[in-house]
């Protein structure tokens, strides 16, 4: 597996208050790196620019070796971030959703597979409805979707837990772990515990670096 | 699931290097393109007070122009071509900054910029869309008005055709404002003032257009510089929304 994204002496200052410095990160494929710390220690920050999102750094980033800079393209087609916001139009049926996003990544528009990728998050049924008229949660789950829809090497997420019931969680969970065994690799925040994992790394993050204030 | 999953991610993770996979983006590229005018569309039409909002600012200015200043149909019609390109660029710069400021709220934004396509060739999909919706129907209503202005018959399809060149001009030059103003709460002053000046040498070869042509001169002369003005903005703009669009999510 060729998957490996490192980053060397990354740094971060925001207004002034430095979040991170000298942080070093290596991402293999086959393994869940949680990133946690405490509110405001640069979670999103850190995934943003691994994702390659921010340019606001000092250090350096490689993907597959080489520097960031060069890949770019060949970064991003194996990459699938999910930020705060899920990126879902609200004017938009979760299926009409999702044929922008198959398109955007490239595939082949397939309508078995956006609603087979729908069932696959319990939004069976709801493939109609206006995206503005579902709850916050299942408009998570649209964005969660994507995860199945447009298979990528690496997923990126940022809090994607975030108004998801039970059930829910417990299924993303599997999915995270199953795209770990698959060989995939997945960088998550997260304030929700995950279950122990042989495939679960830590990354602690912030200068407190106190794992149990959050718990 | 987990099967398919093992099956794609090998396929995916493929050597960054693999040439083989290099034809796949630019054949992706008409696809991602015709998704996002399709999904722009259907969302602009979807909320129809957006694409009503410029018309109705348009038809209101036009309207109150005989009543406050007079309707002698000299003095009107010889400010109608002056008249109708500022109300018409006014209308036009309204409607700018909800250009990609929904995008920007929902997240969308942020996963235009990290598709695996050339961030220059989808805004111009999202501009074209704006265009279509603004531009073009200000462009077509344009003649109805000129009749309140008391415009001479035969300057109609000048008045329409240098409105849809020079609209189009401008949903280019000012995506790049919006573009850069987008991450801002209020960035609508902002917008004008950074976009305005740049919007001087289309209103102006465009009015002209319409003067030359109720004066009986050729419009030929304004209509091929409105056109030259086009090909400069439809060559350069993309660079600049997709660079602005950048700058906007960095900060």
């Amino acid at each position: 597996m060729s998957l490996c994204l490192q980053a060397r002496n990354l740094a971060c200052e925001r207004d002034d208050r430095s979040l991170f410095a000298d942080l070093d990160v290596d991402i293999q494929g086959g393994e869940v790196v949680r990133v946690e710390g405490p509110n405001g220690c640069g979670k999103t920050t850190l995934l943003k620019i691994l994702s390659g999102q921010l340019g606001d750094y000092s250090g350096a980033l490689f993907w597959n070796g080489r520097p960031m800079q060069d890949v770019r393209d060949a970064f991003l087609r194996h990459l699938l971030y999910l930020g705060h916001a899920p990126g879902v139009k609200a004017g938009l049926s979760p299926l009409e959703n999702l044929v922008w996003y198959q398109a955007l990544s490239g595939e082949r528009s397939s309508e078995d597979r956006r609603l087979d990728a729908l069932a696959n998050v319990d939004l069976a049924g709801f493939e109609d409805v206006p995206a503005g008229q579902l709850s916050a949660g299942q408009q998570r789950r649209i964005a969660l979707a994507r995860l199945k829809l447009t298979p990528r090497a690496l997923w990126v997420l940022d809090e994607p837990f975030t108004a998801i019931d039970r059930n829910g969680v417990a299924a993303l969970e599997a999915t995270l772990l199953d795209h770990a065994r698959a060989g995939g690799s997945v960088i998550v925040t997260t304030h929700h515990e995950l279950a122990a994992s042989p495939l679960l790394r830590r990354l602690p993050l912030g200068e407190s670096m106190q794992p149990s204030a959050e718990a | 699931m987990t099967e398919g999953m093992t099956e794609s991610v090998k396929q995916q993770s493929a050597p960054a290097g693999d040439e083989s996979r290099n034809a796949a983006p630019s054949s992706g590229l008409g696809i991602a393109l015709a998704a996002t005018l399709r999904r722009d569309l259907v969302l602009m039409l979807r909320y129809r007070g957006e694409v009503l909002n410029p018309l109705v600012f348009f038809a209101l200015v036009i309207t109150l122009f005989p009543i406050g200043i007079s309707p002698d149909p000299e003095l009107l019609q010889r400010i109608a071509p002056g008249l109708l390109w500022v109300a018409a660029l006014l209308a036009a710069l309204l409607s700018l900054d909800s250009l990609f400021r929904g995008d920007f709220d929902d997240g969308s934004l942020e996963q235009l910029l990290l598709a695996p396509q050339p961030l220059a060739a989808l805004s111009l999909a999202k501009v074209a869309v704006h265009w279509l919706l603004t531009g073009l129907p200000l462009a077509l209503m344009a003649p109805l008005l000129g009749v309140m202005l008391s415009l001479p018959p035969g300057s109609y399809s000048i008045l329409s055709l240098s409105l849809a060149l020079g609209s189009a001009s401008l949903s280019l030059i000012g995506a790049i404002g919006a573009a850069l103003t987008v991450g801002l709460a209020r960035g609508g002053v902002l917008l004008s003032l950074l976009v305005l000046p740049l919007y001087i040498p289309v209103l102006i070869f465009g009015a002209g257009a319409v003067q030359a042509a109720i004066m009986g001169d050729g419009a030929g002369a304004h209509l091929a510089i409105l056109g030259a003005l086009l090909a400069a903005s439809l060559a350069l703009a993309p660079w600049g929304i997709a660079a602005a669009l950048r700058i906007s999510i960095n900060g």
